[in-house]
């Protein structure tokens, strides 16, 4: 960098140069940063997708019991089943071949960390996107559909994982967490809310 | 001219006396040309003893240029974005005149140059090109590989069929199996709350313009730093080490015309079997463009089995036979970065496999049988025997990296010779 040939006998201030040299590259490398911001901070999602992605409504009085209806809510396909008595009740009895039944470490709000991963029994509203990889899982709810002791639930077409009725992932499925269940709340008896925590706002 | 002739030495072709005047020399007084070209082509000594193996470095780059041409003329008639990517891709296929000719050959671009680039790193491993001095062109050439499939992935991404769709869906969101910042990162990375308009935009972007433009500059420093260390050979004998009286390798000819002329044979046959594939069979049954991907994309239906194109089947088949996703996605990255330790993995006295004994060539071997499976195990549906498989391939891929500092040091190898083996034909 600095040529041999000088030496602090030429009347330069080397230690100086040295300062001011560091001091430069420094003060250079700080603006780099501030500059990289904007860039980076445009990748995230734009006013208008974040606009897209407020909460969305769905009439729950026209679900048949035993039925699934798929909405979209932040272009993720929204799963919302109405479990009768007896598919709640397959939920239960399967404990030890789930990896996470307490879903300690899955992901969902506060209200739907319970055994049925929902607000109320009959309705189950989950993110239908395989925590594994993001593909669909599909329903098997009938009991033995997928082998004798299946006690119903989803199962994901591109890796095989496989879910119970209340979203809850078994063993040996390559998805490490249970399905998601999204922000949704009730405003009145026959609507559901996905995307806010309570009828007024939004998540 | 830096280059002299060598008297009594038959090789060698008498240089051709730069002009002193005119036109050429004014350009050679303003920029060096004639330097230039003396010393990285007609000055520029490659061992004498290259083989089939060595066409595939400058076959890579005629299909980079190829890539570049065809790319460019797809980026006059193609139209980014959810609603009009699908359509713009119909229209080229139907419309514009010989538009079907110049996607096709990108699209069959696309796998030559994932055919040609293994074939080339095969060639390393089995000649030990990766050994010292040659560490660093090894890593580079290992960085131009990520950046190919940088490039592969994006642009598959782009025709926007339902294939484009969940495979991006399935990679995108292997960056948030990365504890704590996984989920933010997929988010800022697709722009939106799934894959959608704003991802592609930026896919569109990166394979156009950012990619490219680094694999441009890798490739530039790929060649400085081959033609700083020279070639290796099928020898694995540095040829520096014995020169004639003008200092010239004795075991060396000059790459232009010697090697050139060999190339634009192997050029000529590669672009025959290009052709049969681009005319004939241009989806190769599904191998080179999926079915699937003849469908827009949907964001509501998963096609019945995703798989990737065959060039990433390898990495795929791992990541699914591992049960927990997070691992899946750390041994899959793993699978790809330990070809960058090859260098310092390997602790064989000599460097190709001509001179190695039985464990070398014995890893080699069930490292390619490995690689081979995986490639066909990643295009099955993971389930019962395929997954057990997969397991056993994974585990012997890995064990051919790892366990090299330790086979390859007890490893019986034979003498190697003073000079290269050569036969004049």
């Amino acid at each position: 960098m600095v040529d041999s040939a000088i030496t602090a006998d030429d009347g330069i201030d080397l230690s100086r140069r040295k300062f001011l040299t560091q001091a430069t590259i420094a003060t250079g490398a700080v603006g780099a940063v501030f500059v990289a911001v904007p860039f980076i901070e445009s990748w995230s999602p734009s006013e208008r997708a974040r606009a897209q992605g407020a909460p969305v409504e769905l009439d729950i009085s026209k679900i048949d019991a035993g039925q699934m209806t798929t909405i979209v809510w932040r272009r993720s396909p929204i799963y919302v089943v109405r479990r009768t008595p007896e598919m709640v009740a397959r939920i239960s009895g399967h404990d030890d071949q789930l990896k996470d039944p307490g879903s300690e470490s899955s992901d969902q709000p506060a209200y739907a960390k319970n055994t049925l991963r929902s607000r109320s029994a009959e309705f189950l509203v989950l993110v239908g996107t395989c925590t594994h990889l993001g593909c669909l899982p599909k329903q098997r709810f009938d009991a033995g559909e997928l082998y004798p002791s299946w006690p119903g639930g989803f199962f994901c077409p591109c890796h095989g994982s496989r879910f119970d009725l209340a979203g809850r992932v078994f063993q040996g499925s390559p998805a490490s967490i249970n399905l998601r269940v999204p922000p949704y709340s009730y405003p009145n008896a026959r609507t559901l809310l996905v995307g806010a925590d309570d009828a007024k706002g939004a998540a | 001219m830096a280059v002299k002739t060598a008297t009594g030495a038959p090789a060698r072709l008498p240089e051709a006396a730069a002009p002193k005047w005119g036109f050429w020399a004014w350009l050679n007084r303003r920029m060096p040309i004639d330097e230039f070209i003396s010393s990285q082509l007609t000055g520029y000594y490659a061992p004498k003893n290259f083989n089939f193996w060595y066409f595939f470095g400058s076959l890579a780059l005629v299909v980079l240029v190829l890539q570049l041409l065809t790319g460019i003329f797809l980026t006059m008639f193609y139209k980014p974005g959810e609603l009009t990517s699908f359509d713009s891709v119909e229209y080229i296929m139907r419309e514009v005149h010989w538009g079907w000719l110049i996607r096709y050959l990108h699209s069959t671009g696309a796998s030559a140059f994932f055919i040609v680039v293994y074939l080339h790193m095969f060639r390393a491993l089995l000649y030990g090109s990766y050994k010292a001095p040659r560490e660093l062109l090894w890593l580079i050439g290992m960085f131009v590989y990520l950046a190919l499939m940088a490039e592969a992935f994006m642009g598959y991404v782009l025709p926007w069929g339902n294939m484009s769709f969940w495979g991006a869906q399935v990679i995108v969101n292997l960056f948030g199996t990365i504890p704590g910042i996984g989920p933010g990162l997929v988010e800022w990375i697709r722009g939106d709350y799934g894959i959608a308009d704003a991802t592609l935009n930026r896919f569109f972007a990166l394979h156009v313009a950012a990619v490219p433009l680094g694999l441009l500059l890798l490739v530039v420093l790929h060649l400085v730093a081959l033609h700083e260390t020279g070639s290796n050979n099928p020898d694995g004998i540095e040829i520096k080490a014995k020169t004639g009286p003008d200092g010239k390798p004795l075991d060396g000819i000059p790459f232009h015309p010697y090697y050139t002329v060999k190339d634009v044979v192997g050029i000529g046959v590669f672009f025959v079997l290009f052709a049969l594939v681009v005319f004939f069979v241009p989806t190769l049954g599904g191998l080179f463009l999926e079915g699937p991907n003849f469908e827009v994309a949907n964001p509501l239906s998963t096609p019945e089995h995703i798989a990737p194109v065959w060039y990433f089947t390898p990495f795929y088949a791992i990541l699914r036979a591992v049960p927990d996703q997070r691992m899946g996605a750390l041994l899959m990255g793993l699978a790809v970065a330990s070809f960058l330790f090859l260098p310092w993995l390997d602790r064989s006295p000599v460097k190709s496999m001509r001179y190695r004994g039985w464990m070398s060539r014995t890893g080699l071997t069930l490292f390619v049988v490995s690689f081979i499976a995986l490639g066909y195990l990643g295009l099955q549906p993971a389930e019962g025997r395929y997954v057990v498989l997969a397991r056993i391939f994974a585990f012997i891929y890995f064990a051919y990296f790892w366990l090299m500092p330790f086979y390859t040091r007890i490893d019986p190898v034979k003498p190697v010779p003073e000079r290269v083996t050569y036969h004049a034909h």
